[in-house]
Order: C-alpha cells, then sequence, then structure tokens
C-alpha cells in the first residue's frame, strides 16, 4: 500500500480550488504535476549550480557538468542502460523522433523504402515519417485496429516487404491507454531484421523499461508526463545505432574539431547534443526518476491500475458512457465519450466541477477517422490520483449527462 | 431592437441565477435550441469556423441592409454561445456589428470562454461575424 497522503503532500498544486470544488486533475496523460523535489531540484540548480557545461575550467562548470552527467547516469540506470552515452538528452519525445528520422534519412532510407506504423499513433510519431515519405517517395503502412481496438498483430506480418526500414510504434496508445504487445512486434521485426522505434512517451510514466530485455533500436520518451520538467526528455539508441545514425542537428559541443573544409564529430551522446542543452531540465528530469524510485514503479503501475479498473467498472455502469479500447490491458488512459454528447461539453461541465480531463483527437485524427468519431473525452492518472476522486467525477458525470440531456 | 437593449435584455436573464453556473450553463443549452440553424445544404467546409474544438457553420447575409446570421454546432454548450451572439447581431446594420464591444458576454460569467486558449472558437465566431460584416458594409 502506498501513503496517498503523504504523496500528495509533494503536490502542493493539487491543493486548490477550481471553481469552489477541490481540483480533481485527470489529465495525467498531457503533462502530469511536478514532486517538490523536482521543484527544488530546478530551483537549488539555478541558485546554487547554474553555470555553462563541458569544456569550463572553472570549479562552477565542473560542477553544472557533474551534475548534468550524473543525471545521465541516474536516468540510464533507471532504464537500465549498459552505457550512459545511449541517453540522450533532447527537448522531448517529438524531438527525438524528428531527431532519429532525419538521422536515418541521411543514409539508410532509401527512395520507396517502407515504415510500418500502427493506427493509434501520435501524430508526432507519424509527421517525421511522413514528410520524409513525401519528400522521398517513400511509404507508411499501417497496421489496422481489431474490434476491440487492439492492433491486429496478424495482418503486421503481411505488411512486412523487403523495403520495409522501420517498425515505429508507441508502447501505449495515448488516447486509449491500450499497452501494445511488444513481443508480437519484435518477433516479427526481429525475423526480417528490420529495426524498431518504441515511443514510450505514455508507457514511462506508468510502467517499469528495461531497455536491455526490451532490447529496441530506438526508445524515445518525455520527462514533464513522468513527473519531471517540460522542455526535456530522451532518445535512447541501441550500441549499434549510437555508432551508425548520422548527425542530422549539428552544432556547438557535437564535435572534436572544426575546421573551415570538415568536422569531426564527438563520440557518444554529445555527438547528438548541440548547444547549450537543457541543464536544468536534465537535473530535473534525474529527480523525477528519484521520486518514481522512491515511490516504486510497479507500487505506481498497481495503484493506475487499481485506478482504471476501478473507473472502468464505475463507467460502464452508466449506460449513456462508451468507453473506447476496454481491456484490461491498459496504462493509466481511459478514453470515453457520452452518447449523443460532443466530448467539448462534457469536457466544459467537468471543469466547472473542477475536474480536469482532456477533451478531443487527442493529436490522434487518424485513430478517430477509424473510429468514426470527432473525439473523446480522456481521464488520465498518475500516482495522486484517489479511489475518492473517481467516486465524485462518476457523481458529476452523471450529473453533467443530465444537464446535456 | 439595438445591440445594446439586446445584451441588456440577456444580462437581466443571466442575473436571475446569479451565482449558479448550473443554472446558466442550463439556459446556455435552452438558447441554443433557439438559435436559427443554418440551411442543411450550407453546411460546406468553408463555412466552418476555424479555431473551434466542435464543428461550428455560420452563413452571413445582408437583407435590407442588415446583416442575418444562421449557424449550427455539433456541441450544445457552443450552439448556444452562437445563439447568444446571433441574438444580438442579426437583423442589425453591418456597421453597428462591426463596433460591436460585447462587453455583456463578461457580465454573463462567459469570460472564460473569450480566452484565446479555450479550444470553443468564442473569438473565432466574432471575428467571423464581424468580418463578414464588414466585406457585406463594403
Amino acid at each position: 500500500m502506498i501513503d496517498q497522503n503523504k504523496i500528495r503532500e509533494q503536490f502542493p498544486i493539487l491543493n486548490q480550488k477550481i471553481n469552489g470544488y477541490d481540483l480533481i486533475y485527470f489529465d495525467n496523460g498531457a503533462t502530469s504535476q511536478k514532486p517538490l523535489t523536482v521543484i527544488d531540484s530546478i530551483s537549488n540548480y539555478y541558485k546554487n549550480s547554474n553555470s555553462n557545461i563541458h569544456r569550463g575550467v572553472h570549479t562552477l562548470s565542473r560542477t553544472a557538468t557533474e551534475l548534468f552527467e550524473k543525471s545521465r547516469k541516474t536516468i540510464a540506470n533507471y532504464f537500465n542502460v549498459k552505457n550512459d552515452q545511449q541517453i540522450i538528452f533532447t527537448a522531448g519525445t517529438t524531438d527525438s523522433i524528428n531527431l532519429v528520422a532525419n538521422g536515418l534519412a541521411k543514409n539508410y532510407l532509401k527512395r520507396g523504402d517502407e515504415i510500418i506504423l500502427s493506427t493509434y499513433e501520435h501524430h508526432s510519431n507519424i509527421l517525421p515519417w511522413q514528410l520524409w515519405a513525401e519528400e522521398n517517395g517513400g511509404k507508411l503502412k499501417v497496421i489496422p485496429l481489431l474490434e476491440d481496438q487492439s492492433l491486429d498483430y496478424v495482418s503486421l506480418e503481411k505488411l512486412i516487404s523487403d523495403k520495409t526500414k522501420l517498425i515505429a510504434i508507441t508502447q501505449v496508445s495515448n488516447t486509449l491507454g491500450l499497452i501494445t504487445d511488444l513481443e508480437k512486434i519484435k518477433s516479427i521485426a526481429q525475423k526480417n531484421n528490420i529495426p524498431v522505434l518504441l515511443d514510450g512517451a505514455q508507457s514511462a510514466p506508468h510502467m517499469a523499461i528495461d531497455l536491455q530485455k526490451l532490447d529496441v533500436d530506438f526508445f524515445v520518451c518525455s520527462a514533464h508526463k513522468m513527473y519531471g520538467p517540460t522542455g526535456i526528455g530522451l532518445l535512447y539508441l541501441s550500441e549499434k545505432w549510437l555508432k551508425e545514425l548520422p548527425v542530422s542537428k549539428p552544432g556547438g559541443g557535437t564535435i572534436k574539431t572544426v575546421t573551415f573544409e570538415k568536422t569531426e564529430y564527438a563520440e557518444g551522446a554529445l555527438r547528438f547534443e548541440p548547444g547549450t542543452p537543457h541543464i536544468a531540465g536534465a537535473v530535473g528530469f534525474a529527480a523525477a526518476i528519484d521520486f518514481i524510485n522512491e515511490v516504486g514503479i510497479q507500487k505506481i503501475f498497481d495503484h493506475e491500475d487499481e485506478l482504471v479498473q476501478y473507473a472502468q467498472l464505475k463507467m460502464t455502469e452508466i449506460p449513456e458512457v462508451i468507453v473506447y479500447g476496454k481491456s484490461a490491458h491498459k496504462a493509466g488512459v481511459i478514453s470515453f465519450n457520452v452518447k449523443g454528447q460532443h466530448p467539448f461539453d462534457v469536457g466544459t461541465l467537468l471543469d466547472k466541477y473542477g475536474i480536469a480531463v482532456r477533451t478531443g483527437h487527442h493529436c490522434t485524427q487518424p485513430l478517430m477517422q477509424c473510429l468514426t468519431i470527432q473525439g473523446t473525452v480522456r481521464i488520465s492518472f498518475a500516482i495522486y490520483n484517489t479511489k475518492q476522486e473517481i467516486d465524485f467525477f462518476i457523481e458529476k458525470l452523471k450529473k453533467v449527462i443530465t444537464m446535456l440531456s | 431592437m439595438s445591440i445594446e437593449e439586446i445584451e441588456k435584455e440577456i444580462i437581466e436573464e443571466f442575473e436571475l441565477f446569479g451565482d449558479d453556473w448550473e443554472g446558466k450553463y442550463e439556459h446556455l443549452i435552452d438558447l441554443g435550441k433557439s438559435l436559427p440553424i443554418i440551411k442543411e445544404d450550407l453546411k460546406t467546409d468553408d463555412r466552418i469556423i476555424k479555431g473551434c474544438q466542435s464543428r461550428v457553420w455560420l452563413n452571413s447575409e445582408l437583407i435590407d441592409g442588415k446583416m442575418v446570421y444562421t449557424a449550427d454546432a455539433d456541441a450544445i454548450i457552443t450552439k448556444g454561445m452562437v445563439a447568444v451572439l446571433v441574438r444580438v447581431l442579426s437583423n442589425q446594420k453591418p456597421e453597428d456589428v462591426v463596433k460591436a464591444d460585447l462587453k455583456f458576454i463578461e457580465v454573463i460569467g462567459l469570460k472564460e470562454h473569450l480566452s484565446p486558449t479555450r479550444a470553443n472558437g468564442l473569438v473565432s465566431m466574432i471575428n467571423k461575424m464581424k468580418t463578414d460584416a464588414l466585406s457585406l458594409c463594403r
């Protein structure tokens, strides 16, 4: 059992009224709130250690460099990555995917090649590939959904051709919360020698991730969805790609030597980290990992899973509610609609009761087209959410349904 | 009635609810039912107002020197908001529509919907109604 009160004390933002009601924050899929330890780590960094990193001879610069590199180690350890240089700091998931796409476009992806995605990808794992495909006569192939909105893994095999160069797929659907069966994806990918990019934006906040065990080529996630600050995330590269991914975003810090004729780039993570990085962000990211470690990621998963099952059960009892992707195998997210009502109306009225939800297409318009809906209402949980909050939400959801009908 | 007179009338209606926001929203939803609905064949993509999370279609015409608006929306709170705007601005001279400050929105407690971060597009609706009036009075 977790001590809910002790955890909630770490999140002062939750202690406020919205429109006279206690704030209930069910928009964690968009961004989670930050514990005091994370906020303090950033504030302390600027108060005591701020300086530009690498190449500094003075003490403060060394301190900042050590903090930055220590953060990389903390994060590498958390994801069980052997060599911390395989963890590259980026601005977040979107930035990471763009870095991979632009790198692969240099010499790996060729005219007419194919990339496989899933129907429930977030736009940020579609657009960089689509842009490449449009400019290079490439093709995107899409894994379809089954009736229950889970992926049709059987048809994945049929999508593979000798032109397939990458499978880019999310580990957890940000809209539906469904967990992708990675083993099935990997077995097909490995059999055909196709690299896999795994989008962990929605999985990393909820479940344990062991990158040695997962054994994918690329893994990406954002700190701000896992109790860390905005503006920082990571790109994990397998040993092979750490050596082979071409630089696509050059700049200060990425080099060994520069002449006007030729530049020799650095080895390891620095190669992909141009300019002054988000140092305070990296420190905050590591503090967020410390927070997760302190609570325990399995406890976080179990707690959120209990909330999902509880909420899903209660919602199913309301005849007007349609829950999408109604599976037991889910991580932290429930998408639903009220029959005959627009998600915007439901979200607007829930907000009046202090309940923060997200409405719309959740940056998954192709999924919305597949489900033939305009959008959904999405509730998504974090460690600080409670069953009492769900009870209040259910009570007010019923009231909203009455108001709208 | 002038724009100001209609605004006053609407303010008085909403004042009856005092702090009861549920009542206000229920009234707004009811007002949506009075919206002069745009003809089905006019519900084309070029009449959709951009910036709305729900779809809003607006048609503007100049009849006998006055603006006549018909509209529809697929979300009912949005429909209520369009209905309020249409009630105030329809059957008014285009130059009066362009000048209207619409401060009443704040007074009736719907100010939060005027924030640009709100995806409902109340601001876009007002802009569209005004630019249509501007182009039709030339």
